[in-house]
């Protein structure tokens, strides 16, 4: 479906990552491969120190790999400096974090229009795109509300309705309900399957078994290897 | 985007008013110092000058005691000096307290001063009435004179004193002209000893005869350019120095100008160092500024790291961080002008002299405070743009 057919949406190739650890060195991911198609929605499923939030920020753009080469939306970003990835992530990538990070001295508007100012945006195209995003999560009668104001999977709506603000190729999600209780949980993965529905790219990083199992595609991930499916045993 | 940093600094300062204020506190009292120890210095030193300029400038004031042989300039001396290149005239300090007679009404406390004409061309407006002295006056030894008004008061209620003929040391003098009471202001007129029945002033060359004054002492000598004074004074030293046979210490030569000059740069001098002193506050302000920065920067640190994540560059958070610092210095400065020009004009009244605005100072204020905000905030802002979004992001 893709217009860029020769190179693909989403391809890592043997990305590795390590830290120096006083005279030793650290390997963190090891020979990762994966290969995404557009309008995928895909768990990657670990448990901590498994490597997982290293694999976000550099699927999220936060991080290069030490080696490896890494294509998102048909462009190679592993070599990228900060200022290309800034632009990068501002473009492609839609972060939701665990602990949502709202600017609690912003409404529900002034965040989700953060995005968009430095996208360039104009002061009347971002309100109307924010106030989109923010009837799209369901909170149209919340848009001044400050962040103290809502529930957590209000604000959690909030936040992902930043994530979309500057309609990026993928939604990368970082434990999403992990400060959630069940049931808002169950609501806002409701809300990603919709956005998966939708067409959205979603990538979603999580321990939860229960909540991988939302994606319609899982890997797992474990000291810092990636192999594809649930092993039920583990 | 220079436009949402301004905006989200505003912000941030509005969200710590009271540690936005503190901070900001040594900018102003900094910036307060500098102004008004500029604006005061520069409405004293305008005070100063206007003062010295009352005593005279473009004239040079001689005072020659003498040798023990020849007390004073003679008469043919003077006419040296006058003759001197770029000397306009001269005018010779005589004068004594001597009773006056009109019509056998005797005034005794009177006082009789020698000036010359120089004096009546360097001030216009000594002559009410009448006539001033005129050089054939002084060629002639006429007996002719002027009177103040508070003679003319004391003599003559009801009549016109204008050629009116007095006696004065048994010899008769004709009343040329009426003078005008002296500037309040003027200082020079107010040292001079008055005496109480007020005062009369006759060519110099005819009150040497009349008193059988040898030698004067005191003289002040005209200067028609006086970019050229320095010239004039060394031509007037050598002449006294033949006058005198180059006697050491027979006299001395008092350059106003010079004075001036003198005065101007002790006055500068005493700005530049209490401005320096001042500037301490600045600093100790600029370190404050400093040091809430790097505060807010580690508060906000995972608000930083969001707006990484979210696309910001390292160069509009060091925008923003550097704005704010900016921002909070430039009040301060700004209060700090206006406090400053305050406490000058307050200052100005309690010590009774002309406030001077100083726009000069104004611009410095404005200046320091906003250089102290870039400078300052530089540290802060480039720590903020440097921070890595992971490790911001995982400090909630």
């Amino acid at each position: 479906m893709t217009s860029l057919h020769e190179t693909p949406f989403f391809q890592m190739t043997d990305i590795c990552k390590g830290y120096p650890m006083g005279d030793e060195w650290q390997p963190v991911l090891k020979n990762v491969n994966l290969t995404i198609e557009k309008g995928e929605f895909l768990s990657v499923l670990g448990p901590s120190g498994s490597g997982k939030s290293t694999l976000m920020n550099i699927i999220g753009c936060l991080d290069t790999p030490t080696s490896g080469e890494y294509i998102l939306h048909g462009r190679r970003v592993d070599q990228l400096d900060e200022n290309q990835l800034s632009t990068l992530r501002n473009r492609e990538i839609g972060f939701i974090f665990q602990s949502f990070q709202l600017l609690k001295r912003q409404d529900a508007l002034a965040n989700v229009e953060l995005p968009l100012i430095y996208a360039g945006l104009s002061v009347q195209k971002r309100r109307q795109r924010a106030e989109e995003m923010l009837c799209r999560v369901g909170l149209s009668e919340k848009l001044h509300y400050m962040p103290n104001q809502l529930s957590g999977g209000q604000q959690q709506r909030v936040a992902i309705a930043r994530a979309l603000a500057t309609n990026p190729s993928i939604l990368l999600a970082d434990e999403p309900t992990g400060a959630l209780d069940q049931k808002t949980g169950r609501q806002v993965m409701a809300l990603f399957r919709e956005l998966n529905e939708e067409g959205r790219t979603i990538i979603m990083i999580t321990h939860d078994v229960k909540i991988a199992a939302n994606a319609s595609r899982i890997v797992r991930i474990l000291d810092g290897e990636l192999s594809e499916g649930v092993v039920e045993d583990a | 985007m220079l436009k949402e940093s301004l905006r989200m600094s505003l912000g941030n300062i509005r969200a710590n008013k009271m540690r936005s204020f503190l901070t900001i506190l040594g900018i102003i009292i900094g910036v307060m110092a500098i102004i008004a120890l500029i604006t005061v210095m520069e409405s004293a030193t305008g005070e100063v000058t206007a003062q010295f300029e009352s005593l005279g400038t473009g004239k040079l004031t001689v005072q020659a005691g003498g040798t023990p042989l020849k007390q004073g300039l003679r008469e043919t001396d003077l006419r040296r000096i006058e003759q001197l290149d770029n000397v306009s005239g001269i005018s010779p300090s005589l004068s004594q307290n001597i009773s006056v007679v009109w019509q056998g009404q005797l005034l005794e406390d009177v006082t009789v001063k020698g000036n010359g004409y120089a004096y009546f061309r360097k001030n216009p407006t000594a002559v009410e009435k009448g006539r001033p002295l005129v050089p054939v006056d002084f060629d002639q030894y006429s007996r002719v004179c002027l009177i103040d008004s508070e003679l003319a008061h004391e003599l003559f209620s009801g009549v016109d004193p204008l050629g009116q003929q007095l006696l004065v040391k048994g010899t008769r003098f004709t009343i040329v002209g009426l003078l005008a009471d002296p500037d309040v202001d003027d200082v020079m007129s107010q040292m001079q000893a008055m005496g109480e029945d007020g005062s009369l002033m006759m060519p110099y060359t005819t009150y040497m005869r009349l008193f059988g004054v040898k030698g004067v002492t005191g003289l002040e000598v005209y200067v028609s350019d006086s970019d050229r004074t320095n010239d004039t004074v060394e031509a007037l030293e050598a002449l006294l120095d033949e006058c005198f046979n180059y006697h050491d210490g027979s006299y001395s030569v008092i350059n106003m100008e010079g004075l001036l000059d003198v005065m101007d740069t002790m006055m500068s001098l005493m700005t530049n160092l209490l401005v320096g002193i001042a500037s301490i506050a600045l600093l100790v302000g600029g370190i404050g500024i400093m040091n809430m920065m790097l505060v807010s920067v580690t508060e906000r640190t995972s608000e930083i790291g969001l707006r990484k994540a979210l696309g910001a560059k390292p160069r509009s958070i060091q925008i923003q961080f550097l704005m704010e610092s900016v921002i909070l210095s430039l009040l301060g400065g700004i209060v700090g002008v206006a406090l400053g020009l305050l406490v000058s004009k307050l200052l100005s009244n309690l010590m009774n002299i002309a406030f001077v605005f100083s726009p000069g100072a104004v611009a410095l204020g404005v200046g320091f405070s906003l250089a102290v905000g870039v400078i300052f905030g530089w540290a802060p802002a480039r720590k903020a743009s440097n921070l890595n979004p992971i490790d911001a992001l995982r400090s909630v």
